[in-house]
């Protein structure tokens, strides 16, 4: 249909509201372009750091495509080439000795005796790309990525079941039932949110050291399993959206409110349920404090702690530090990237209003 | 089980009540150990000498009084409060401004948006690592960057006048979890609001200003809040960027992580007790600050409709 309009029309049509909507649309684009590349700038370093080799790690400024300088074997040592400029003349001569005042002894690979004394400034080093992908697999044997990897999957899925299961059951009693006390102890958990963690974290560490659980992944798994304010938050928020009269319907049938939760809720509240699983995934997969404190045998650390050790102990090892790191924020970001709609359209966000 | 045929028959409310305290159970009993539990047995320690091997022994005030003549802690206090006036506002500015830009009608909004959210879904070790090489004067990129403006980089994280503000532009970028729920804000004000301001001939400010910004009050007091008691449990990146130490020279000795040395390094428990519960009560005064002054900014909509 728009294929039979006259254009010429169209821009007759175009008024200054639309000039000045256009102009602002504009501008917008070009400050989020402007910003999104200050957001991936780091992530480009990342990448290019952990593939370069040493003395690739030593130029300065770091370039971001990983680059290695072309050598020539002169006299059985492996000396880096230049273009350079000889009585005006353009030639590729190898650096074979550092002079005092910015100079340098060059020579021409073919004829290396006869040696031209330049400043090095003027002459131009030839590179090549040379990218080392086998940072990967020594960094992650270094660090002992398996058994770390294990460590944070344990942490991550068996505290999300907890999660999932407990949450969805308070969510379900503070959203579906009237009981004296309930008002004040929503009130109650809500509140939580805003308690800072320290002043419960040393008699609960007493507590689990008492248990003889310090050094082991209990701590960071068990206490999911006893729900917590946010994700109940969220889940009861969304459980208010369901329409009361599939409860009913299901209570006319002789469900228990059990039962009415696990055939009725529960299916409905999916988006909700894989909302928080997700936000839970993030936040176990990233946590750093509880697995410091509660994990001292390297035998037991998850990802977080494995990988600050690893960047404690071998520090100038910067291009393994970041292979380590690129593979440590893989899965959020595959996770994340497959869930998009769940963080760029904000449902289970909008609660918090009001 | 039919209870309805027999003598005793609960009444439906009673029956529903009951199966309410079941579901909520895991919180009840979880609130009981993991939280009310240890409030009280942290008070307790906090009057107490406890190294966690022998028991704890009543001292009384000591720790508190300690406390106040420690150089540290106020050290630490005052570095906390700079990262908070620094970072709290700015971040605020930026990620609002950020969400407004990401509201708005554009081709291609989404791809913006999954873009601008990346940084936060990833926060943690890797990042404080990788922004620990981007900071470094020699082999970072920021410095580099800043010299083709002519700007010679100071030292970042090992200059103690810059390791803070080094600290804040880390937290910018990784402050997209914030603009979710900024966005998430903007998004509930409802289109008709606008509308109205249209026909009153608002200009695309005055309908930012009055509508907007109004609307989203309650999304910014949200943030404010959180984001304050975010800045008292600042740990992760400083202990990274730092290996536990809160260098160069104390300048990132934040308060949880002189917490974190009294608890876990020096296992003095009770006198980092006495830390957190201080902590508790400057945070619980803040926030009841903010609460307070909410009643002058924050504009609920259900006030009005008479909810």
């Amino acid at each position: 249909m728009t294929s039979f309009k006259n254009p010429k029309a169209d821009q007759s049509r175009f008024t200054g509201i639309q000039a000045q909507s256009l102009l602002l649309k504009s501008v917008t684009t070009f400050i989020l372009a402007a910003g999104a590349a200050i957001i991936m700038i780091p992530f480009l370093y990342l990448l290019s750091t952990s593939v370069k080799d040493r003395d690739q790690l030593r130029q300065s400024p770091p370039p971001l495509i990983p680059m290695a300088a072309d050598t020539v074997n002169i006299n059985g040592q492996a000396e880096p080439l230049y273009h350079v400029t000889v009585n005006g003349q353009a030639r590729d001569m190898a650096l074979i000795k550092f002079r005092p005042g910015g100079k340098a002894l060059f020579v021409d690979p073919a004829n290396p005796d006869q040696t031209f004394e330049l400043v090095i400034a003027d002459q131009v080093p030839i590179k090549h790309v040379e990218i080392h992908f086998e940072n990967y697999p020594k960094a992650l044997q270094q660090m002992k990525f398996n058994k770390l990897l294990l460590n944070t999957l344990l942490v991550t899925f068996l505290g999300m079941v907890g999660m999932l299961f407990s949450c969805s059951l308070v969510a379900y009693g503070f959203s579906r039932f009237r009981a004296p006390w309930l008002n004040v102890l929503f009130i109650l958990l809500l509140s939580t949110i805003m308690l800072p963690s320290q002043v419960r974290l040393i008699p609960t560490y007493v507590f689990f050291n008492k248990l003889g659980w310090v050094d082991t992944l209990l701590p960071l798994i068990v206490p999911q399993f006893f729900a917590n304010a946010y994700d109940v938050f969220l889940l009861r928020q969304f459980f208010m959206t369901i329409p009361l009269e599939l409860d009913d319907a299901a209570k006319i049938d002789g469900a228990s409110p059990l039962q009415t939760l696990m055939y009725i809720i529960i299916p409905q509240a999916r988006p909700a349920l894989v909302s928080v699983a997700i936000f839970h995934f993030l936040y176990a997969w990233n946590d750093f404090y509880e697995p410091l404190i509660y994990l001292h045998s390297p035998d037991h650390w998850t990802l977080a702690v494995g990988l600050q050790t690893f960047n404690a102990l071998y520090a100038v090892n910067t291009n393994y530090i970041m292979a380590a790191s690129a593979v440590m924020i893989l899965p959020p970001i595959i996770l994340y990237f497959l869930a998009q709609k769940v963080f760029t359209q904000g449902v289970v966000f909008t609660g918090i209003k009001g | 089980m039919n209870f309805s045929s027999g003598k005793r028959t609960l009444s439906l409310a009673r029956r529903e009540a009951l199966w309410a305290y079941a579901f909520i159970a895991p919180w009840t009993i979880g609130f009981l150990i993991f939280t009310i539990g240890p409030m009280l047995a942290s008070l307790f320690f906090s009057f107490t000498d406890y190294n966690i091997i022998d028991s704890p022994r009543w001292i009384g005030i000591t720790n508190y009084v300690n406390l106040f003549h420690d150089d540290l802690f106020w050290h630490a206090l005052g570095v906390t409060f700079k990262f908070a006036v620094i970072a709290l506002p700015l971040g605020m500015v930026f990620s609002y401004t950020i969400a407004v830009l990401l509201n708005s009608k554009i081709k291609g909004i989404n791809i913006w948006r999954t873009l601008y959210f990346l940084p936060s879904v990833i926060a943690g070790v890797a990042v404080a690592l990788l922004w620990g090489r981007i900071f470094d004067p020699k082999f970072g990129i920021l410095n580099p960057f800043l010299e083709k403006f002519g700007i010679q980089g100071p030292g970042w994280l090992s200059d103690p006048q810059w390791a803070i503000t080094a600290l804040v532009i880390m937290s910018l970028w990784g402050g997209g979890g914030n603009v979710i729920i900024y966005l998430a804000g903007l998004q509930g004000v409802p289109t008709d609001l606008y509308d109205a301001a249209k026909v009153d001939g608002a200009t695309g400010w005055q309908r930012f200003r009055y509508v907007t910004l109004p609307m989203t009050t309650p999304v910014i007091f949200y943030n404010l809040v959180l984001g304050l008691i975010g800045t008292f449990q600042y740990f992760t990146e400083v202990y990274v960027l730092t290996n536990g130490a809160g260098g160069p020279a104390r300048s990132t000795l934040f308060y949880n992580l002189y917490l974190y040395q009294n608890a876990f390094k020096y296992f003095h428990m009770g006198y980092a007790s006495t830390m957190a519960w201080v902590l508790f009560i400057i945070v619980l005064g803040l926030t009841l600050l903010i609460f307070r002054s909410s009643e002058l900014w924050v504009y609920y909509e259900g006030q009005i409709k008479g909810k």
